[in-house]
């Protein structure tokens, strides 16, 4: 076994709420975001972040990368905690990692040229470059990610989202980091643009060994490249195992119900499909439920789930739950 | 006779930057009660047809072709012959609950409004008429629940409001467009499994358009396939997923990724999509597509049935190169 890139250990976000209601002195109310994530991640591996929308995993990315404040510890392979470190300790480690969001026009500025765009973090992390090698080295990543290199003195606005999402990739990879991390980066895309972004993905990681976080709604996205699957609910950790075995296997009620819930391209499979209705609305994460906080939709709750939070378990295949593995899915 | 014949519909915008030729030549028949689901990508129609049968085009949107509905031709009829049809006969389910809803009106008000001004209810009887339609889309208590505003329902919950308004004066069609684009995917199969239940209940014709071709294979009957303002192929559900002959439906199953299969690796379609701008020349897919020759570039394969109920626009369809 190697040495982990990059390990999160009960990590935790929080927001303080004033609601509209509150006199001025009332103490603000917390929002657990997210609540004790723990996980760690080898070189060269991929881990896939899923959860529906408020289950936390885009608070956990940017907690990682010290866009947002956050406790518990964040360790980097030489064993610095990064969530400890100063901003201009931090800078060092800015540039290897690096990010691609969702929104791939948004994410890059209107009045910059590509060019400029994909130069940028080369200005901030290689401030001794001279402009030829910048101009090389922009030139070799966008040819990398396919992007034309007589597009450099265009503006976004003038490509489509798959060509912005590879302008978004360019400029990420041309630090060389070693973990990226990617926030949607396809459920913006049409099918066929998308498999075209998932396809490049697959193509860097293997040539330049890139770590990677995935980030997605999309549980069939997620299972295409994910090593490691991790769901989230509510802010904190459901099920966590290996690809194969959480999409062959899946233990938690709530990893079941979103797995039974995903349309499948196919008549025959969709009529024999039965769906895991999981009853009512995501709970309020100002008010979670007591004890394990998927219990009030879980088809299995008992008594005991409401009393105690479920441990989380060690191993390669960990769940969340009192009855892990106990419940069967119907066929 | 079908419920509703569109014949050679074609849609056009004017913009500065010149005619953008949306959707180009449709034609498709609805029948009674059945479940149509059109499928594409962005940009290539699918929306903005069904707009123009509702008359709901942007005031630069021009219309060409038919589209019968009872006899009338729903794009030639007045705007008040067509506000009769309109909520009554034809309703529509928007993707986005939020911006479609009015966030000024209580859901009694809006869902009562519906009722006084198409069935000529008072109001007393058509907030009782509402809440039994909550009822029927399953909103718990309905009856306190009328009283709120769009904002104080979840995602899932407001487009059950938006399905339970367009259901209000049973119409014979709903189209409802990406009705769960904008939701999680558990929420996906509250919705789709409600709306599956009404339309049997109901009896109703529904049109489903949709980006996801997961959703059609588990909702409709039938379905048609757009690429750039023009139908590719249609067909019954079954024969359309297993045998695709139209090669841009073919590399639109291929490039899904799937939750129930191992794939080696995903068959991306190349290219980008097609710029709707100017006149189109040849097949709007010519360009991405890996079987298409010279012809193809140059004449546009006009919609041909082919097999009972499948047909395609194609010059070179899968079967025939490959055999």
């Amino acid at each position: 076994m190697s040495y982990p890139l990059i390990e999160a250990r009960d990590v935790r976000v929080s927001f303080d709420i004033h609601r509209p209601s509150d006199l001025p002195w009332t103490p603000p109310a917390k929002l657990h975001a997210v609540n004790g994530v723990s996980f760690s991640l080898e070189p060269g591996q991929t881990l896939g972040i899923v959860g529906e929308s408020g289950c936390g995993k885009s608070t956990l990315a940017r907690a990682l990368i010290r866009m947002l404040p956050a406790s518990g510890q964040v360790i980097w392979e030489d064993g610095t905690d990064l969530l400890t470190l100063s901003p201009r300790q931090m800078l060092k480690y800015r540039s290897q990692i690096q990010m691609i969001f969702q929104d791939p026009l948004a994410s890059l500025n209107p009045r910059m040229t590509v060019g400029d765009i994909i130069s940028e973090p080369l200005r901030t992390h290689r401030p001794d470059m001279s402009s030829k090698e910048r101009k090389e080295k922009v030139r070799a990543v966008m040819e990398r990610v396919g992007l034309l290199p007589n597009q450099i003195n265009r503006y976004p606005h003038e490509f489509s989202g798959g060509q912005c999402q590879r302008i978004g990739i360019a400029r990420a990879l041309v630090v060389e980091p070693k973990l990226l991390i990617c926030d949607e980066p396809v459920s913006a895309l049409d099918v066929s643009i998308q498999a075209q972004v998932i396809g490049l993905l697959e193509e860097l990681r293997r040539d330049l060994g890139l770590t990677i976080i995935f980030i997605a709604h999309d549980l069939s996205v997620v299972k295409h490249l994910s090593d490691e699957v991790m769901v989230l609910y509510l802010g904190r950790m459901m099920e966590k195992a290996s690809s194969d075995a959480l999409f062959a296997d899946p233990r938690h009620p709530y990893t079941q119900a979103l797995l039974s819930a995903v349309p499948i391209p196919d008549p025959q499979v969709e009529k024999g499909k039965k769906v895991i209705a999981l009853d009512g609305d995501l709970p309020s994460p100002m008010a979670p439920p007591s004890g394990c906080v998927f219990r009030t939709r879980c088809p299995h709750a008992q008594a005991i789930c409401e009393t105690a939070p479920p441990e989380d378990l060690c191993g390669t295949h960990q769940t969340s739950c009192h009855f892990a593995g106990k419940t069967v899915v119907p066929a | 006779m079908a419920l509703l014949d569109v014949k050679d519909l074609s849609v056009r915008f004017d913009t500065p930057e010149g005619d953008i030729h949306a959707v180009n030549g449709v034609s498709f028949s609805l029948e009674k009660g059945e479940t149509l689901g059109i499928v594409g990508e962005s940009g290539s129609g699918k929306s903005q047809l069904n707009f123009a049968l509702l008359g709901l085009l942007a005031k630069n949107g021009h219309t060409t072709g038919q589209a019968l509905f009872d006899g009338q031709d729903l794009l030639s009829i007045s705007e008040r012959k067509l506000n009769q049809i309109r909520a009554n006969r034809i309703a529509m389910v928007f993707q986005d609950p939020m911006t479609s809803l009015n966030p000024y009106m209580r859901i009694s008000d809006q869902m009562a409004e519906v009722l006084m001004l198409h069935k000529g209810l008072s109001k007393r009887a058509a907030i009782a008429e509402s809440v039994a339609m909550l009822d029927a889309v399953k909103i718990p208590d309905a009856k306190t629940r009328v009283r709120l505003y769009p904002h104080e329902f979840s995602g899932g919950m407001r487009q059950r409001v938006m399905i339970a308004m367009s259901l209000l004066c049973h119409p014979e069609v709903l189209i409802a467009d990406e009705p769960t684009t904008a939701l999680d995917v558990t929420v996906q199969a509250q919705i789709m499994e409600l709306l599956a239940e009404l339309q049997r209940e109901f009896g109703m014709a529904t049109i489903l358009i949709t980006h996801d071709l997961g959703v059609v294979a588990g909702f409709c009957e039938r379905a048609i396939v757009m690429y750039g303002g023009r139908i590719m192929e249609k067909a019954p559900v079954d024969p359309l997923f297993e045998a695709p002959t139209h090669p841009y439906t073919r590399g639109l199953l291929d490039a899904i990724p799937r939750v129930d299969e191992d794939q080696e690796s995903l068959h991306a379609i190349p290219g980008n999509p097609p710029n709707m701008t100017g006149a189109p020349k040849g097949c709007p897919f010519a360009p991405r597509c890996a079987l298409a020759d010279d012809r193809c570039r140059v004449e546009t394969p006009a919609l041909m049935e082919f097999a009972e109920g499948r047909a395609r626009a194609c010059f070179r369809p899968i079967e025939e190169v490959a055999a």
